[in-house]
């Protein structure tokens, strides 16, 4: 054995290197864990969140044509749209609208399936329930977006 | 209450119950250090291993019956949830293996968008299987430093795409997102910060004496072994073959860049660690080249909105970061396919246990797991 690993040893020079780089993040310069409750993460703008029906901002009027195209496009056949055409109108309107959440895998595919920009896979997460029964969500639940469930007392 | 006393019926008068040496031990399917639902049974002598079975099943989703009941498209999603560790190699295997069904292929902006993010998944994904198996045999500090930087790489991700593990990033067809804003200069950040961040991962481990001695001659795998079991990726390289689909048939644009095959000489735990760590510094010059000479123009090739390709068959395989990801599909002229079978690089990795393990230590077991660098959920789909 020559000289030098075994001084290397002796010395443990191996260990005195990898403690080099874990003191060198001390004390540390940078918090990477967030305080997740009272610090909001960064949501980027093509996240995949809850869903959201869009409305058209002048009129209050559904975006939704009742084309029926992001119930064809789902993946596990969760959204179940049923409309009616409207004799004075002549325009198809929504009768019923649901999306089981509890089924959604955040695909995205309803999404790039509709036609009007009406069905949207908003920027909100906290989609956490106590219960299974609300996760399938109606047309005014879709339209009023998130509404976290409260934990505090 | 009878007295026992069958311990007691021996063959020879000298020998006592003592001497009944072999035991047989369930490892798993809720250990840690199977990384997932593995359940490993050993027979043992003492600490010395005799044999192994893997049990395997705990995660079976009928992924491949599944793609029976869905069209072609409604499938892609499916296929980020096998190897969830790197979902955008998976999902780029399924498009180019359609792809090449419906003999359309992407156009060369998506196919450099493809490689970019294929490859900062492979990085993503050689810093779970650095993390997770530094931390099987005892170093804590690498699995935080190597999540502390996948960070970034789910980041962007996140930007591009619009999630970070399952990512659902690729089209039949092409790309559906196009590079957000600043993607290349996340890109190119990415790799100047991750270079010296690499070396400290080097620092930490390489010439570590308890990684030494618990790596070096560990799960020993001889060429010929790894042929002979269909073992792929950086399994199959640590034992010096130099096999890489990206160069043997090269996909997409990988025939573009200029990158090295790194091989191993001693098939070794040690080989394997230094064959991934080196891999993960040629998929940073990957990306730089892909960064560098992104081309402009369409991300989408000319997709009928129904896909229906028409009747046959067709293989293709990838280099997932585990090894050889291939896709059998059968189609029968519907939207659906008739049959889809997945090839996954895990599934048949894990073959080599057996073999790895024999005469070693049950502590070495967990070594040997940790360096197949296994998901279960792309084992048992």
């Amino acid at each position: 054995m020559s000289l030098t690993p075994l001084l290397r040893k002796i010395f443990l020079v191996d260990l005195v290197k990898g403690l080099k780089v874990t003191f060198h993040y001390q004390p540390p310069s940078e918090a990477i864990t967030e305080q997740y409750p009272l610090e909001r993460p960064v949501i980027f703008e093509r996240f995949r969140g809850q869903p959201r029906l869009n409305s058209n901002p002048d009129t209050g009027e559904s975006l939704c044509i009742v084309c029926n195209l992001c119930a064809l496009a789902c993946p596990e056949q969760l959204i179940v749209v049923k409309g009616e055409r409207n004799p004075a109108t002549k325009r198809k309107e929504v009768v019923s609208w649901t999306y089981d959440l509890s089924r959604c895998m955040f695909c995205g595919l309803c999404e790039e399936a509709c036609s009007t920009d009406a069905l949207e896979l908003s920027q909100d997460y906290e989609m956490a329930l106590y219960s299974r029964e609300g996760m399938v969500l109606d047309q005014a639940a879709l339209e009023r977006g998130q509404e976290p469930e409260r934990y505090a007392k | 209450m009878s007295k026992r006393t069958d311990y007691l019926d021996l063959d020879t008068k000298d020998e006592t119950f003592l001497d009944a040496t072999e035991l047989v031990l369930n490892m798993g399917p809720q250990h840690p250090s199977t990384h997932g639902v593995l359940r490993v049974i050993l027979k043992l002598d003492g600490e010395k291993v005799l044999g192994t079975e893997c049990v395997i099943g705990y995660l079976h989703r009928g992924v491949e019956k599944i793609a029976e009941n869905r069209t072609y498209a409604m499938f892609n999603p499916y296929v980020d949830r096998m190897d969830y560790v790197a979902a955008v190699s998976n999902g780029l295997g399924y498009c180019e293996a359609v792809e090449k069904l419906l003999s359309v292929e992407a156009p060369p902006r998506a196919q450099y968008l493809r490689v970019i993010l294929t490859e900062l998944c492979r990085i993503a994904s050689h810093q779970v299987w650095l993390g997770t198996h530094a931390l099987d045999i005892g170093a804590i500090t690498p699995l935080f430093y190597c999540f502390r930087d996948r960070e970034e790489v789910l980041k962007i991700f996140e930007k591009y795409c619009g999630a970070r593990l399952t990512t659902h990033a690729f089209r039949i067809g092409g790309c559906i997102y196009e590079a957000y804003e600043g993607f290349e200069q996340d890109c190119k950040k990415f790799c100047d910060a991750f270079l010296p961040k690499l070396d400290e991962y080097e620092e930490l481990l390489t010439t570590n004496r308890i990684w030494v001695e618990r790596t070096k001659g560990v799960g020993i795998l001889n060429p010929e072994d790894c042929i002979a079991l269909g073992v792929t990726g950086p399994v199959l390289r640590a034992s010096g073959v130099k096999w890489d689909l990206r160069k043997a048939q090269p996909y997409e644009s990988y025939k573009d860049f200029d990158f090295e095959i790194p091989t191993g000489v001693n098939g070794d735990t040690y080989d394997r660690y230094l064959v991934r760590i080196e891999e993960m510094r040629q998929a940073v010059r990957i990306i730089r080249q892909a960064v560098d000479g992104l081309p402009q123009g369409p991300i989408m090739a000319k997709v009928p909105k129904v896909i229906k390709p028409p009747v046959g068959e067709v293989y293709h395989s990838i280099e997932a970061p585990k090894g050889e990801l291939g896709y059998f599909i059968v189609s029968d002229a519907s939207t659906q396919p008739y049959r889809v079978r997945v090839r996954p690089p895990s599934f048949v990795n894990l073959q080599a246990l057996d073999k790895m393990v024999r005469g070693l230590l049950v502590a070495d077991v967990v070594a040997v797991i940790g360096t197949l660098d296994i998901v279960l959920g792309e084992v048992d789909r």
